[in-house]
């Protein structure tokens, strides 16, 4: 990989670049097997350090007496080409970290929001972040031992989705699924970025 | 805690080793353009002088590699490996390069690039 070049000047610059998308979804829903099935390395995961109390403090001095806990997020890596990275990050399950969202949220392409009809409330927390940050997402329906007992329309009409918003059943074990899963979000994108642009 | 042999230390203590320890107490990154996808490159060898830690992070980064990949690999959280790599940006032994800005406006180049890679997967 011819990574380092130089630009005009004669600086060395890098020049491969790195984007991301992000997985969504309540804990258990299958966010780091989607992750897993596409990644091509095993899926990693990095810790952050936070305060208990409050997600917005930075600097610890003066809060030593609160006690810090770490969010894990797990991701994974498909390699583009030679230039580009896309990177894979599942969110924290857990809403009491929807500090860490933020800085996920961050540059990121779009989302995937993964629902577990059996208990379709638990991505209503995500539906509401990306909608009121503005990240284009896709709704997908993960079909558990490959059974769905219910419709897209279905679905759709119980989360109130604005019909704009893709929605695809899948198996988020089999790669096929997890990257037609990804196509459909590429594909809502890149549609959106051609309405924005008439 | 009902038993009162049960270990005095679990989960809600923390780490044993204090996180910052190996950021001589610094617990934010002097640049805040360092994002968890943000790429490094070692561009410099080794001299023989670094601490462990940052020798680890050289080693690593033989290609290019997120600073979330970096933690991962290192078992630190992003707030140290921040501080780290920050450190070795600044001594020019790693060339980084931040995400792409346009967050509102993605570059249709880089959509279909991405579109592109996945249907080759």
């Amino acid at each position: 990989m011819a990574s380092v070049g130089f630009d005009t000047s004669g600086q060395p610059t890098l020049g491969t670049s790195a984007v991301k998308l992000l997985i969504a979804g309540g804990f258990g829903v299958g966010k780091t097997t989607l992750v897993g099935s596409v990644s091509e390395i095993a899926p990693l995961r990095t810790e952050e350090v936070i305060s208990e109390i409050s997600g917005n403090v930075d600097d610890l001095a003066g809060v030593e007496g609160k006690t810090t806990t770490t969010v894990a997020l797990d991701f994974g890596r498909i390699t583009v080409n030679p230039s580009l990275i896309c990177y894979l990050f599942g969110t924290p399950g857990q809403h009491r970290f929807w500090f860490m969202w933020d800085e996920l949220a961050q540059g990121a392409l779009g989302a995937v929001i993964l629902a577990d009809t059996r208990r379709l409330d638990a991505c209503f927390p995500s539906v509401d972040f990306f909608e009121r940050r503005q990240v284009p997402f896709v709704l997908a329906v993960n079909c558990f031992n490959g059974v769905q007992p219910y419709t897209v329309d279905q679905v759709r009409d119980a989360m109130d989705l604005d019909s704009y918003v893709p929605t695809v059943l899948c198996d988020v074990r089999q790669r096929e699924s997890s990257k037609q899963v990804l196509i459909t979000l590429l594909e809502h994108l890149i549609s959106l970025r051609n309405l924005a642009r008439s | 805690m009902s038993d009162r042999r049960e270990s005095w230390y679990d989960d809600k203590a923390g780490p044993m080793v204090r996180p910052y320890a190996v950021t001589r107490g610094r617990t934010r990154s002097s640049r805040p353009d360092l994002d968890m996808i943000t790429l490094v490159i070692a561009i410099h060898p080794d001299n023989g002088t670094l601490d462990r830690e940052y020798a680890e992070i050289l080693r690593l980064c033989q290609r290019p590699l997120s600073v979330a990949e970096i933690g991962a690999q290192l078992d630190m959280a992003l707030a140290v490996v921040k501080i780290l790599i920050c450190d070795l940006i600044e001594q020019g032994f790693l060339l980084f390069r931040a995400p792409p800005t346009t967050v509102d406006n993605p570059d249709m180049d880089i959509l279909q690039a991405v579109l592109d890679g996945i249907r080759r997967l």
